[in-house]
């Protein structure tokens, strides 16, 4: 498996298919799917987006403090938005962006109001329907001096959907102070291609959690987020969950810069290799003194027709600070698989609760509501042999 | 009376290595039998064979549970049916807490694990991960709640007083008391057991019907636990070589 030049214009644009007028027409095996995904209506949540295709399907602010629009809105609402709106990410830095910013499709804008500390999550939902089509997205999130937001991201297709590209440029805004926690839980299709393109700013004593988990098979996966800790004391972790399928690519990256002095930022993966492709990679750049980076990849291979590349970078312009990384690649012990095998699990079964501890990750300051919703996905996911 | 457990002429081997030599054993329903020996003497590799453990390739005999044959059985299958095992040094298995195994456990069991967990007050293990960080102590309170929630009919415990500190000692007896029905001592048992010992002090926990020696691999001796183990502590395992009750003599 390596990876495959992807052509945006390959694909139908998503605009082409006639929208839906509410959530009511999806089916209920799509609603079933999405449910999954955290977007559930009996769940609290401080406010909702569902995007099927290229249109906003459903968007509600439920909370004070909140704003959330539709993107496309949101930039004619508000004329400032530009200055927030392909500062972090270029839109020509590849042949995704470019494809974006030349026919954007849709994409939220979420806003919390300084000192906000928003309780329950928001959740968006960004839900691919039709054979074939691009998906191309660009979403701002702001969150002002002093305020928190937990932003759960589900993204998925349609389950009898053969083909599709998802694009998404995320452009994320952590002003002083404020904390932004953002989980994405991704549910795509075996042939499925997803290029993520994200960027995120985070100033002084803010704070950015990141989750990615992706359990399920999908095609191809490439993104690598860049993050710049700009304010002292701001911190960033990266946290992401990986199930790697035959046939599947998934080259999952993130660059910090961290660029004023006490900046902290980790970088933990952890991927279980079935098959396919594997890169987890990272980069800490040290641009300021007295920062810390830790990088931690862990891969645990179940199959010899796999692939796995673990490659941490670590830069540093000063003398006076810590940057370490830890990498490990192997096999399940048989010690362990056969100790619960002494207590009636069979090798499957035995090897299936190996790989979810594996990938429990212990994520500081995630809401207890999230880690059970990781857990969830973590039990739905067959992870034995 | 109803066997639980027969071995008959075992041989058996690990990495081309002879552990076990021509074993032969019989365990009735309710009895408890205990296995004295040197470190590396094969009560380990015992134990192992009879839960089913690949590494331990049997090159001659059989095992019988409840009278069947489970020679060929995966140890999923010995656990299913009844066989539990009390492991010396498990490992830690990262992001498993010890409440998941439980869980998987105890299938149609109706046991309450929190209440359990607080009989031996244990309970604010039931969260952590398996074994990380556990002392000796708390590795054999964890394996015999696992035990005890998991409810075998033949429970193996290798050696469960080692690296228990004496406070801690008393209670890891009273487990294994609950877990081989030895607390209503008037009341008929249904639940059987193989005991590893080293030093003996169990014995003073659990009345033992019957003891064995096993060195180089061979069982030397059988007869009762006490006097055997008293023997043991006046004339070391040398004793037991040079005894004239050695089976087979």
């Amino acid at each position: 498996m390596s990876k495959e030049v992807i052509d945006p214009k390959s694909f139908e644009p998503a605009k082409k298919v006639k929208p839906l007028k509410d959530i009511s027409e999806l089916t209920e095996e799509e609603k079933e799917r999405l449910r999954i995904l955290g977007l559930d209506e009996k769940a609290k949540r401080g406010g909702e987006y569902v995007q099927v295709d290229a249109y906003p399907l459903l968007c509600q602010k439920k909370v004070e403090g909140l704003e959330i629009l539709p993107i496309i809105f949101a930039f004619k609402e508000y004329k400032w938005l530009q200055d927030y709106s392909w500062k972090l990410i270029s839109p020509e830095k590849d042949e995704f962006t470019k494809a974006v910013a030349e026919d954007l499709d849709n994409g939220y804008f979420i806003r919390v109001l300084p000192n906000y500390k928003l309780i329950y999550p928001v959740q968006t939902c960004l839900y691919i329907r039709t054979e074939r089509v691009a998906q191309k997205l660009h979403n701002i999130v702001i969150v002002e001096e002093g305020a928190e937001l937990n932003l759960i991201t589900s993204c998925s297709v349609h389950p009898h959907i053969t083909s599709a590209l998802h694009i998404g440029i995320s452009e994320f805004y952590i002003k002083k102070g404020a904390k932004l926690t953002f989980t994405m839980i991704h549910m795509w299709g075996e042939e499925i291609n997803v290029r993520p393109r994200t960027g995120i700013l985070v100033e002084e004593e803010g704070t950015y959690i990141s989750t990615y988990i992706s359990l399920f098979p999908v095609k191809s996966i490439q993104t690598s987020p860049i993050c710049r800790l700009i304010g002292k004391n701001a911190k960033a972790s990266f946290i992401s969950i990986i199930a790697n399928y035959p046939n599947s690519y998934i080259d999952l990256g993130g660059e910090v810069y961290l660029e004023a002095e006490e900046t902290k930022t980790e970088m933990i993966s952890r991927n279980v290799v079935y098959g396919g492709e594997n890169i987890a990679r990272g980069k800490i750049i040290a641009k300021a003194s007295k920062v810390k980076g830790h990088l931690e990849c862990q891969g645990l291979m179940l199959s010899d027709n796999g692939i796995m590349r673990a490659i941490p970078e670590l830069d540093s312009f000063f003398y006076d600070v810590e940057l370490t990384h830890e990498a490990a690649v192997g096999k399940i012990a048989q010690e362990e698989v056969e100790y619960l095998m002494a207590r009636g699990l069979s090798e499957d079964e035995a090897t299936s609760l190996i790989v979810k501890g594996f990938l429990t990750v212990k994520i500081e300051g995630l809401s207890p509501f999230l880690q059970s919703q990781i857990d969830k996905t973590l039990e739905l996911a067959k992870l034995g042999f | 009376m109803e066997k639980i457990l027969e071995i008959k002429d075992l041989w058996v081997e690990v990495e081309g290595k002879e552990v076990l030599k021509d074993i032969s054993l019989t365990l009735s329903v309710g009895e408890t039998h205990v296995i004295f020996g040197r470190n590396g003497s094969g009560k380990t590799s015992l134990l192992m064979t009879i839960m089913g453990f690949p590494a331990y390739k049997i090159k001659h005999g059989k095992i019988f549970f409840k009278g069947e044959d489970i020679t060929e059985l995966p140890p999923y299958e010995r656990a299913k049916r009844g066989i539990g095992i009390m492991f010396q040094r498990p490992p830690t298995i990262r992001g498993v807490k010890l409440r998941d195994i439980l869980n998987l456990c105890i299938k149609e069991n109706k046991i309450k694990i929190e209440e359990l967990a607080q009989d031996f007050g244990f309970e604010t293990f039931l969260d952590r991960e398996v074994n990380k960080g556990f002392s000796g102590g708390e590795i054999k309170k964890s394996e015999l709640l696992q035990l005890l929630i998991q409810n075998p009919d033949l429970v193996l415990l290798d050696e469960p007083e080692s690296g228990v500190d004496v406070e801690n000692i008393q209670l890891i007896g009273k487990m294994i008391k609950r877990l081989l029905q030895k607390e209503t001592p008037h009341k008929p048992r249904s639940k059987s057991g193989l005991i590893i010992t080293h030093t003996g002090f169990i014995l003073q926990y659990i009345a033992a019907d019957l003891g064995y020696v096993i060195m180089d691999g061979e069982i030397y001796c059988k007869g009762n636990p006490i006097e055997i183990f008293e023997g043991i502590q006046k004339f070391g395992y040398e004793g037991c070589k040079k005894c004239l009750k050695r089976c087979g003599f």
